[in-house]
């Protein structure tokens, strides 16, 4: 993390870069918040830190399976009406929402 | 450009390309893949419009491809590969990611080599990895100026694969003649149109351009936005151009940024994109199990690996005989492949059907822009007409108008010369009696034949000709003359 600012180890800079990745609009309090509230978490995992894991495999999934995978078939999909229920908006049979043309 | 400003630079290119696989469903989930030739929004599920606890499953059709062409591009095949989550937020992709592969993707380290007439050059693979596609948005602004987006969730979930080259790629042409060949192995694989019109195929370019002489930068531009392979060589050339001047300028405003061609201008216009745009935090997909692909898994999608166009070409030339040319122009598409084997077997003359093929039909498919799989002659069709020329019933210049007509209505050579009293006049006696007319009626060239001018017999060969109205076997007309007039 960067610029660590007083006993946070995560900085006001990170807060604001992950609400922007999120889409998040924070008031300058919430970022407050959350800074303290994230270094609370952040410090917390990094007891995980203190163990040795040098002779440890990175593990990418814990539950013992692999391969599963289904055969090239085709079932019914949703009923369109079952398909637009929870639109927050629809036009015709399209979902409607705000434009997020600049990211 | 001038030559001299060419040579000064060189341009370092990669390219990534996305192809949407030919499956009947969809990568994680049962909906029909056939996400363009259904209404909006009929072919979709939880999973593909990311609903809470919808819980994806991979397609094994999906993996067979990808890994298939692994193999086609001389990849190695990892024994161990997983999905990841790239997170970005976005309507089109509602679960707020994509899955994707992060680190370890299906396929690695392959190549592949250009064709000969595109430089022979081989282009280092960095990677082949699977991804689903996003849904379809559709940007509206209202007459009130309100601007939203509409979203069709077809296309969300259907699988899409991603090959990554090395930045090995040296010029504009040399981009587009990768992607043509990439777009022939998947079609070959039978794993994807590889259509670039109608996004089937896709492809976006690294493009950087550093003085020859010196290492190179750190500087790299992305272009998006080519919707076909001319596209790409524009795009290409448009950005080395634009680059290339800035150089030589003297001073380098150039930064990393992703720029989109814009074919109405043909020029690339900066897309104004925030840094933080890249960063997807990657993770494992806890939802997916990781994929430990057995050898003899493997080895069951390479013995359905079809034979490929560059060992198909050698096996032409070998087996038929055939020019390097011929073998590649033949081995162009699968089916025309097919097509040549198919007509070949049944006309036992391979060489008259890749001369047939590449003088005739192509050219005529080319004129009326269609495909093979379009052509009204069929293999058989075209074998018959060959072996109707071979046994004299037709000569070569009456099978040009044959083939013509077969071309246009489909109908057989025999049809059509039944119909239109074309058949080749090779019966002796018939054309003996032609032959001692021609030589009464024409004493001067005999005459001038005996003394010695013995070019005169092509005068009388076309005076036979002339009155069979071309129908004369030329062979046995030639023998005929040659035997009336020694005995003269």
């Amino acid at each position: 993390m960067t610029d660590s600012e007083g006993s946070d180890s995560i900085s006001r800079a990170d807060v604001q870069h992950v609400a922007n990745l999120a889409r998040l609009a924070l008031s300058a309090e919430e970022e407050e918040r959350f800074q303290h509230q994230l270094s609370a978490v952040f410090e917390h995992f990094q007891k995980l830190s203190a163990l040795d894991t040098e002779q440890i495999p990175p593990t990418a999934q814990v539950i013992p399976l692999k391969n599963v995978m289904r055969p090239d078939t085709v079932e019914p999909s949703l009923a369109e009406q079952d398909v637009l229920a929870n639109a927050p908006d629809r036009e015709g049979d399209q979902f409607r929402v705000r434009a997020i043309l600049d990211f | 450009m001038a030559t001299a400003v060419t040579e000064k630079y060189r341009t370092v290119i990669g390219l990534e390309f996305h192809v949407q696989l030919l499956t009947e469903s969809k990568m994680f989930c049962a909906c029909s893949a056939q996400y363009a030739a259904n209404p909006p929004n009929t072919v979709v599920c939880p999973v593909c419009l990311g609903l809470p606890g919808a819980l994806p499953v991979i397609n094994e059709k999906v993996i067979e491809c990808i890994v298939m062409t692994g193999m086609a591009l001389n990849s190695q095949i990892p024994e161990f590969a997983k999905f990841d989550r790239k997170n970005y937020p976005y309507p089109d992709l509602p679960k707020g990611y994509q899955i994707s592969q992060f680190d370890l993707p299906f396929c690695i380290e392959g190549h592949l080599t250009l064709d000969e007439e595109d430089g022979g050059r081989t282009i280092g693979i960095t990677r082949v990895h699977q991804e689903e596609d996003t849904a379809k948005s559709t940007h509206v602004t209202a007459a009130s100026g309100e601007r939203y987006s509409l979203v069709d969730f077809n296309r969300s979930g259907v699988p899409l694969m991603e090959v990554v080259t090395e930045p090995d790629i040296a010029s504009p042409e040399e981009a587009a003649a990768f992607g043509r060949k990439l777009r022939q192995i998947v079609r070959y694989l039978g794993i994807s149109t590889g259509n670039m019109e109608d996004g089937a195929m896709r492809c976006d370019a690294n493009i950087s351009v550093w003085p020859a002489d010196a290492p190179l930068g750190d500087i790299k531009v992305e272009v998006k936005n080519m919707n076909s392979f001319r596209a790409v060589e524009r795009a290409l050339y448009f950005e080395q151009e634009r680059q290339t001047r800035i150089l030589e300028s003297g001073n380098d405003t150039r930064v990393t940024e992703t720029r989109g061609w814009v074919e109405t201008s043909g020029e690339t216009v900066s897309q104004r994109t925030k840094e933080e745009a890249h960063d997807y935090r990657y993770f494992p997909e806890p939802d997916l199990p990781p994929l430990q692909l057995s050898r003899e898994w493997i080895e069951g999608v390479r013995e359905k690996l079809p034979e490929l166009p560059a060992a198909k070409k050698e096996r032409f030339m070998a087996e038929f005989d055939l020019s390097d040319y011929d073998a590649s122009l033949l081995t162009q598409s699968r089916d025309l492949a097919d097509y040549f084997e198919a007509a070949s077997a049944g006309a036992k003359n391979a060489k008259a059907v890749a001369n047939w093929m590449s003088r005739n039909l192509l050219q005529r498919l080319n004129e009326s822009g269609s495909e093979i799989g379009d052509c009204k002659i069929s293999p058989d069709a075209l074998a018959e007409m060959i072996l109707m020329i071979e046994s004299g019933a037709i000569s070569n210049r009456m099978a040009q108008e044959v083939f013509d007509q077969m071309f246009d209505t489909g109908k057989s050579a025999k049809v059509i010369v039944k119909e239109q009293g074309l058949a080749q006049i090779s019966d002796e006696d018939e054309l003996a009696g032609i032959v001692a007319t021609v030589i009464a009626e024409n004493p001067a060239a005999v005459q001038d034949f005996n003394q010695g001018k013995k070019r005169a017999i092509g005068f009388l060969v076309g005076q036979v000709m002339k009155a069979t109205r071309g129908k004369a076997n030329p062979g046995i007309v030639n023998q005929k003359l040659q035997e009336a007039l020694r005995q003269d």
